[in-house]
């Protein structure tokens, strides 16, 4: 298909394809980069920012930290005095500002043993220091802050909550303490103190990034501390975010959070917020097992990359037009004289020279080819027209040649039966020239009233010299024969004659015979040419003894003798050139003496312009439609006696 | 002549139409005229949430109107104790475990129950596979936080089944003390602190859950009980209480959505902090409890004798009643009253 389209097109595609492939890998390559780039940067700002605030949030919290650990230091060795305590507590809620409440919760009968509940409780309300004891009805050996540190033995900062009043976020940081009794140490109860959240809340919310980014503290259990939404404030955990998203991966980072870890969490986080997709980091603070997450907005960061590959995507796009565009022209500078030239040859293929070719323009590829098939055009025609005029000095030569053939064919004998008037023999000759003038001939007269000549002769090469050789045999032969000589003699005058001045070193073959029609006596010499078929009145086929005498014209000393045979009444003599014998049929075969001597026996009818038609015909029928190479030419004579 | 001929066919069509379409409505409002609505109110155990799905559902879509039951929903909560507001006529209907029914009415109080919602315990025990607990024996010698009262019993039947030790330690309504590994094993309900456990990022194969049903300890827990003397002065309507909530249950498992927006709307009116993905599997474990997979061929809202007794059977043991009632007398087959 593509094959078939025109080069303008191919050099479009190709070009268009592979640049729009390299451009493609630099983009990518160049977006993937700078990609990671920005997520690079992320994770250092990330990393500043979050390691800022989880200390910033951690200072807060380990001040607060540091009064209840001491005063369990203090009490563990201290005497219960009612008043000490309560001085104690009134200073801490005093002295500290971000403190709001502290209690010293005692284990059952651990402060007096008949107090089951004893627990002061210090906390700033209405602008004052106020006190109650937490009792009974409060039942604060059931409360988180009370029972966790005494069960894991350990402070806690126990899971955020609000305020009684509602509003204020707070949390509560509980360290268990402990006396000897009998001496063993064992639980007295725990201190707790109690600070507002809102610090925190102010720091975590400062949190900005770009448009849309966020910052979220999580607690222990996964609780939202702080949010931007503000239902999700103690009411969500990241957990139940996961759940409601179906989204196991933040519930495996939620995990990780919880558990102390931190890192950064790439792409697939959704803001709560905005639904976008956001790299998310997360840090733990370390001082309560809270976490803090930031969220940056995956989009507002690429922002700029975005643009900046928006941009690069344009004017790739751009350049690839363009490309496309300059390919077309530099294609069609080079097809448009092509295509003229095309046209050009299919008129000078139907022999119109005089269209008119695309001008040279330029010296390129292209302009050499133009001026190349401008001068060959010139070659051409000068060519053809000097071919033309060739053809026609050939054709006319040709033609004359052909006549003189036909006058040469027509000076053989060519009346059957020559000689009405004489019962003695039967003579019948035909000549079957080949397309090119040949020189075959054959002829018969009579030398006095009892000597009848017949002579069959094929002389070497083809065309106007051999037919002139011809001629020339033809005319001594018969001038030789009317001298009243024999057969040898004949042949050897002649022989003499046309080995004269024959520079050409042309020859003939011949054989000449000379019937006594009385007595039936031949005589003959054969200078060269194929044997004659001897046929007897019995039916018998024989060719004559091959005579070895040379051919005539070819040396000048050359010695020939006569033979004699004696027909009997019936008997014949088949005279025959190498035409006959060496006619080929398509597949290179000969059609041979053998086939001959076969084909006369096989003859019925023994007259002999029959014979001589019946071998003319097998011949033709043996060569089929293989073009005749040589002449053909036989004679045959028949003795009937007196 | 024409025209007044056509006159006067007009006006016979006219009062024809008239006649029959009087008749008509007397007829329609003589036969349709709902039976005047019963007044009754009906509180929950608890304040709002997917546990009581059932019966705000079939208040906010019409069901118990239907049943011809005018009611009015009350806000439960720890303040208002379904029973004693029972016991105080303050309210008609309520919600009950069945253990803390037959413990009441052995004191005298006469409660009837005449829908048994829930077949299947809640309650179960959880503990982390990290502290080596997979089996009930592993539970031996451990810390284990249970609540009071009526769900103590089955967690201790449990332990004397296995011949456990462990140590109690009072549980609050939080599971933080079982989140920072303060006990071993806590109490739980399933379709609520099992998934707070969850939400606070413990996954299910990190837990051993030992659910009681599955250790012949089954206990039938929310009822709908009225007292007996309601149900003798007019059965009817209290079948029709106890059919319409079935109703309602049933719609809301059809319909979880439609239900979890119904339930997380009287939450924000009752201004209980709302979770929906909490209520969301809290209505799906309803479902399970209430429509149990392995459905001993127990209907909807029956109570099972072999349940009653055994529930029974466990608090004479537990020595929190002397008698148990009779269970003909406790259970009241709505089927039996409500279709006539």
């Amino acid at each position: 298909m593509l094959r078939n389209k025109g080069i303008a097109f191919k050099l479009v595609l190709f070009f268009t394809l592979s640049s729009a492939c390299i451009f493609t890998a630099i983009f990518t390559y160049n977006y993937f980069v700078s990609r990671q780039m920005i997520a690079k940067g992320i994770e250092e700002n990330a990393g500043n920012l979050i390691m800022t605030t989880t200390n910033k949030i951690g200072t807060l919290l380990s001040a607060t930290q540091k009064v209840p650990e001491n005063i369990a230091y203090f009490l563990e060795n201290s005497t219960n005095d009612e008043q000490e305590l309560f001085q104690v507590l009134y200073a801490i809620v005093e002295k500290n500002p971000e403190i709001y409440g502290a209690a010293i919760a005692f284990e059952p009968y651990m402060f007096k043993k008949d107090r089951k509940f004893f627990a002061p409780y210090f906390y700033k309300a209405y602008g004052a220091i106020n006190f109650k004891y937490l009792d009974e009805h409060y039942n604060y050996f059931l409360w988180d802050w009370y029972q966790i540190p005494k069960e894991i033995e350990r402070p806690e900062w126990v899971e955020p909550y609000f305020g009684e009043g509602g509003g204020i976020l707070m949390s509560s940081y509980s360290v268990p303490f402990y006396k000897k009794v009998d001496n063993k140490r064992q639980i007295a109860g725990v201190i707790v103190v109690d600070i507002s959240l809102e610090n925190l809340r102010n720091i975590v919310s400062s949190i900005k990034i770009l448009q849309s980014g966020y910052g979220f503290l999580i607690s222990k259990n996964g609780t939202f501390v702080t949010h931007p939404l503000k239902e999700f404030i103690m009411n969500e955990t990241i957990f139940t975010v996961a759940e409601a998203r179906e989204d196991p991966q933040l519930r495996d980072v939620g995990r990780k959070m919880i558990k102390g870890g931190h890192g950064v969490a790439p792409m697939w986080v959704k803001s709560a917020v905005t639904g976008k997709s956001c790299w998310m980091a997360y840090m733990p603070i370390t001082s309560s097992g809270w976490s803090l997450g930031v969220l940056f907005p995956q989009d507002e960061l690429m922002a700029d990359i975005t643009s900046l590959n928006q941009i690069v995507l344009f004017l790739g796009i751009t350049g690839l037009i363009l490309l496309a565009v300059a390919v077309v022209f530099i294609a069609r500078s080079i097809t448009g004289p092509l295509r003229h030239m095309a046209k050009a040859t299919e008129h000078i293929g139907a022999g119109n020279f005089d269209i008119e070719l695309p001008p040279v323009k330029t010296g390129d590829e292209v302009g050499r080819l133009s001026e190349a098939f401008s001068f060959m055009r010139e070659s051409l025609k000068e060519y053809i027209g000097e071919l033309t005029e060739a053809t026609a000095s050939r054709e006319r030569m040709e033609s004359e040649l052909k006549i003189a053939h036909d006058i040469q064919m027509g000076i053989l004998p060519k009346k059957f039966p020559p000689y009405p008037e004489r019962t003695e023999f039967d003579i019948y000759a035909t000549i079957k020239p080949a397309r090119e003038i040949g020189g075959d001939f054959y002829d018969f007269f009579f030398v006095d009233d009892e000597h009848l000549c017949f002579v069959i002769a094929d002389v070497s090469g083809k065309g106007i010299p051999a037919a002139l050789f011809m001629a020339l045999t033809k005319t001594l032969l018969k001038a030789k024969a009317t001298m009243g000589l024999a057969t040898d003699k004949i042949i050897s005058r002649l022989n003499e004659d046309l080995c004269i001045g024959n520079d050409m070193s042309m020859f003939v073959t011949v054989f000449c015979g000379i019937l006594n029609v009385k007595t039936g006596e031949v005589q003959y010499t054969n200078g060269g040419h194929n044997p004659p078929l001897l046929i007897k009145g019995s039916g018998d086929v024989a060719y004559l003894e091959k005579s070895g005498e040379l051919l005539v014209g070819a040396m000048e000393e050359a010695q020939y003798t006569a033979r004699t045979i004696t027909f009997g009444p019936g008997d014949s003599l088949f005279l025959y050139t190498d035409g006959v014998t060496e006619a080929m049929n398509e597949r290179n075969e000969l059609f041979s003496e053998e086939r001959l001597q076969k084909e006369l026996s096989e003859c019925q009818d023994k007259n002999v312009d029959h014979m001589v038609s019946e071998v003319m015909q097998k011949i033709e029928g043996f060569t089929g439609s293989a073009p005749q190479s040589d002449d053909i030419t036989m004679m045959m004579i028949t003795y009937k006696g007196k | 002549m024409h025209s007044s001929r056509i006159k006067s066919h007009t006006v016979i069509t006219f009062l024809f139409l008239a006649t029959t379409a009087m008749l008509f409505s007397f007829t329609m409002s003589a036969l349709c005229a709902e039976p005047a609505l019963k007044d009754a109110s009906f509180i929950p155990q608890w304040s709002p949430q997917a546990q009581f799905a059932g019966y705000y559902v079939a208040f906010e879509k019409g069901i118990y109107r239907k049943y011809g039951i005018n009611l009015t929903m009350k806000t439960g909560g720890p303040q208002s104790v379904p029973v004693d507001l029972l016991e105080k006529e303050e309210v008609d209907f309520g919600t009950v475990w069945l253990s803390t029914a037959i413990q009441k009415r052995s004191q005298g109080i006469r409660l009837v129950n005449i829908s048994q919602i829930v077949q299947r315990s809640a309650l179960m025990l959880v503990a982390k596979k990290g502290r080596g607990i997979t089996r009930p024996e592993d539970i031996n010698g451990k810390k284990v936080g249970m609540w009071r009262d009526e769900f103590r019993l089955q967690p201790l039947a449990f332990f004397k089944k296995f011949g456990l030790n462990v140590t109690i330690i009072p549980q609050s309504y939080s599971v933080n003390l079982f989140l920072r590994d303060g006990v071993d094993v806590a109490s739980a309900m399933w379709y609520n602190e099992y998934h707070t456990i969850m939400s606070a990022g413990v996954n299910p194969d990190e837990l051993t859950s030992f659910f009681f049903h599955e250790y012949g300890l089954n206990f039938p827990e929310d009822g709908i009980y009225t007292l007996e003397r309601s149900f003798k002065k007019d059965p009817a309507v209290v079948c029709s209480f106890a059919k319409a909530s079935v109703e309602g249950w049933q719609y809301a498992f059809k319909h979880p959505d439609e239900a979890l927006d119904i339930v997380l709307k009287y939450m924000a009116m009752a201004n209980v902090p709302a979770n929906r993905v909490h209520q969301k599997w809290m209505l799906g474990r309803m479902k399970d409890l209430i429509l149990p997979e392995d459905d001993r061929g127990i209907a909807i809202g029956a109570l099972a004798k072999q349940d009653y007794l055994r529930v029974a059977g466990e608090l004479m043991r537990n020595g929190l009643i002397n008698q148990a009632p009779g269970y003909d007398d406790f259970y009241k087959e709505c089927a039996k009253y409500a279709e006539k």
